[in-house]
């Protein structure tokens, strides 16, 4: 059984005279100890995935449709005393911003011990050693003195730190990163995406990493998904979506990494932006900025389909996959 | 902390200074005291006597000086009408006006917090929408409306509470004394205190309301959800002590702002303290008492606001003050 299992999950916004649909059916599955990428422009649907798995969507967002099991357990079904139980406790979540992640008039260790006397019956004393231990892992300088201080004592780098302390504080199964690191310095940058993989690795703790970085999510994860305008794009082993794309959007984000361009050439971007949520257009949603886009494209959304490591919703990949398997036959 | 405390400290001397020149410069404009000392039968001889002896004939820096020089050794003038020490008239009638001013305050600081936090997690109840609805009608209707309203009701109709004075005092310490300790007293302070509050208390509703529904849309509230936290901890922990910070500094300064409402409410319900005794050293031209008055009040100002900054720092975990002395 695996730890994560999302099927068909919906999300939606419910606006003045509308609804908009953000996060449209989305499926996918994360085993034991593993860690997952999930990648895509801005706004397309990325963090609301992150927050939808803790059932955490803040109004007027609501969970429409959809199932997401974890450890067997329905996400979206639970009670809120139930799901108290579950975040921060069995499932983690790392925060965008650690400038105003941490509560301004909390100490550090009244944040850390708060966490864990929500979830054990610990007295202070003991929830302050667990506290201490916890943060030496993410190697913060003399820890104990770090509990009485405030986060606006601390840099960015420190607080995130403590921020992945926290998260690590009661063994969970599952941590859920949302753009970590993009707030903070690109020298630090670095260190925290290490210390993150080294602490999930031997803990053998699962991973979801947002991000907007293909380099990181290479270096990080072991699965990718990519999305776009509320949907999956493509799914599959990172190494293959990196080294083979199969849609032309994740190709257009590839190209588009500094390293693919030569010194003094513009680099590659992909035209046009993402479609508003508002106003997404028929049929694929990328038809609009796609080079490969025909009628059918235009009109016809197309499905997710499986061909063999990798799964691509795109009606031009279809065609390959057909074409390819024509030829085969008559040979 | 000591070098925060002695800049406060001297920028609230610079504050009293400006404030007793703008009160002493009242004096001028008041009309002419001698009308209201002597009769009408005083010959213009005699007033021009009398007007050398109380020093009315010097210029203005002269006088100032005079009256800057006494205040510092405790010394606010004479009142024309009491003969007596204008600051140990007034010291008498405060007592009065700040077991009012605190019965106001308990009332506001009791209330405020409650329902401004309630109307915030639960906007949309019946319930939340009423608060709303009478506090804007309490900030609306003006204090002695609100005051001549509770006495018809209470006093007039109902019979409930005694509609002026102060009722049985009991004397303490020679020179303070207080409601609080007779059941009578407690019945003569109840209306006043809550008319008094009437327009402060829809005010720190509202206030609590928006800190608190924007600090509720915070990062950090979203972060203690996510880390399981109950909702009664992240709303009274979390979220509240976020709230108050700014509900502080504003608090700090409406305490002196009500100390002058008190004129309003004391003049309704006949409370012998600081603002009624006001309201008739203005109608008796007694200028020494009502430039004492204004002294005391702006006294009382500085003293709360210095305080409430203080309150700020030892709260708000970034405002160094051992620092900002610096």
């Amino acid at each position: 059984m695996s730890l994560l299992s999302v099927r068909d999950l919906t999300v939606k916004f419910a606006m003045r005279d509308n609804t908009v649909t953000a996060l449209n059916q989305i499926s996918f599955d994360l085993g034991k100890g593993e860690r997952l990428g999930i990648v895509g422009e801005s706004g397309a649907g990325k963090s609301i995935t992150g927050f939808s798995l803790m059932n955490l969507i803040s109004k007027p967002g609501f969970i429409d449709n959809g199932k997401i099991l974890f450890e067997g357990q329905d996400i979206v079904q639970m009670s809120d005393a139930d799901l108290r139980t579950i975040r921060g406790n069995r499932m983690a979540m790392i925060f965008q911003d650690p400038m105003v992640t941490l509560n301004p008039v909390l100490t550090i260790g009244q944040q850390m011990v708060e966490t864990l006397q929500a979830h054990r019956d610990l007295t202070r004393q003991d929830a302050e050693k667990i506290a201490v231990m916890k943060l030496r892992e993410v190697y913060i300088p003399s820890p104990e003195d770090r509990l009485n201080q405030y986060p606006h004592e601390l840099s960015g780098g420190m607080r995130q730190r403590i921020i992945i302390a926290i998260a690590l504080l009661l063994d969970p199964q599952l941590i859920i990163a949302d753009e970590p690191t993009t707030a903070l310095d690109v020298t630090i940058q670095a260190d925290i995406m290490e210390l993150l993989l080294e602490l999930c690795q031997s803990n053998n703790v699962g991973l979801i990493l947002i991000t907007h970085d293909l380099g990181v999510v290479s270096q990080m994860t072991e699965r990718t998904l990519v999305m776009y305008a509320g949907r999956i794009i493509e799914a599959g082993r990172t190494r293959e979506i990196i080294n083979d794309p199969q849609h032309p959007y994740t190709q257009g984000l590839i190209n588009a990494l500094p390293q693919q361009t030569l010194p003094g050439h513009r680099l590659k971007q992909i035209p046009g932006n993402m479609p508003s949520l508002a106003n997404v257009p028929p049929g694929c949603p990328f038809s609009p900025r796609c080079d490969y886009a025909v009628d059918l494209c235009r009109t016809t959304l197309p499905k997710i389909v499986s061909y063999g490591q990798v799964e691509v919703a795109c009606h031009e990949v279809e065609r390959l996959h057909a074409d390819d398997a024509a030829q085969e036959q008559s040979a | 902390m000591l070098a925060y405390l002695v800049k406060r400290v001297f920028q609230a001397i610079a504050v009293m200074f400006a404030i007793s020149l703008v009160s002493f410069a009242i004096q001028d404009n008041l009309g002419d005291p001698l009308r209201e000392l002597v009769g009408q039968s005083v010959s213009e001889e005699v007033r021009q006597e009398l007007r050398d002896e109380l020093g009315l004939n010097d210029s203005f820096v002269v006088q100032y000086l005079r009256f800057a020089g006494n205040a510092l050794q405790g010394d606010l003038g004479t009142s024309y009408f009491f003969k007596e020490p204008a600051l140990d008239v007034i010291l008498k009638k405060l007592p009065a006006t700040l077991e009012l001013v605190l019965g106001a305050t308990v009332i506001i600081i009791g209330l405020s917090v409650p329902l401004g936090v309630y109307t915030a997690i639960k906007p949309n109840t019946i319930l939340s929408r009423l608060i709303m609805g009478v506090s804007i009608v309490g900030i609306s209707v003006p204090v002695f409306l609100t005051a001549i309203l509770m006495i018809f009701l209470f006093s007039v109709e109902l019979r409930m509470f005694p509609s002026y004075g102060r009722g049985d005092v009991v004397h303490l310490f020679g020179y303070w004394s207080t409601n609080f300790l007779t059941w009578d007293g407690w019945l003569h302070i109840l209306l006043p205190s809550v008319a008094l509050a009437s327009i402060m208390l829809p005010l720190f509703v509202r206030l609590i309301r928006a800190e608190m529904m924007e600090t509720l849309q915070s990062e950090y509230v979203k972060y203690a959800r996510a880390k399981g936290i109950r909702p009664r901890r992240i709303y009274f922990v979390h979220a509240l002590k976020n709230t108050l910070l700014p509900v502080i500094t504003v608090g700090g300064v409406q305490i002196g702002t009500m100390v002058a409402y008190t004129i309003l409410t004391e003049t309704v319900f006949q409370w012998p303290g600081m603002g009624f005794m006001f309201l008739e050293a203005v109608n008796r031209v007694d200028t020494p008492l009502i430039v004492a008055y204004l002294i005391v009040v702006g006294f009382i100002f500085v003293v709360t606001n210095t305080i409430v900054d203080l309150i700020y720092g030892l709260v708000n975990p970034t405002v160094n003050l051992a620092r900002m002395g610096a």
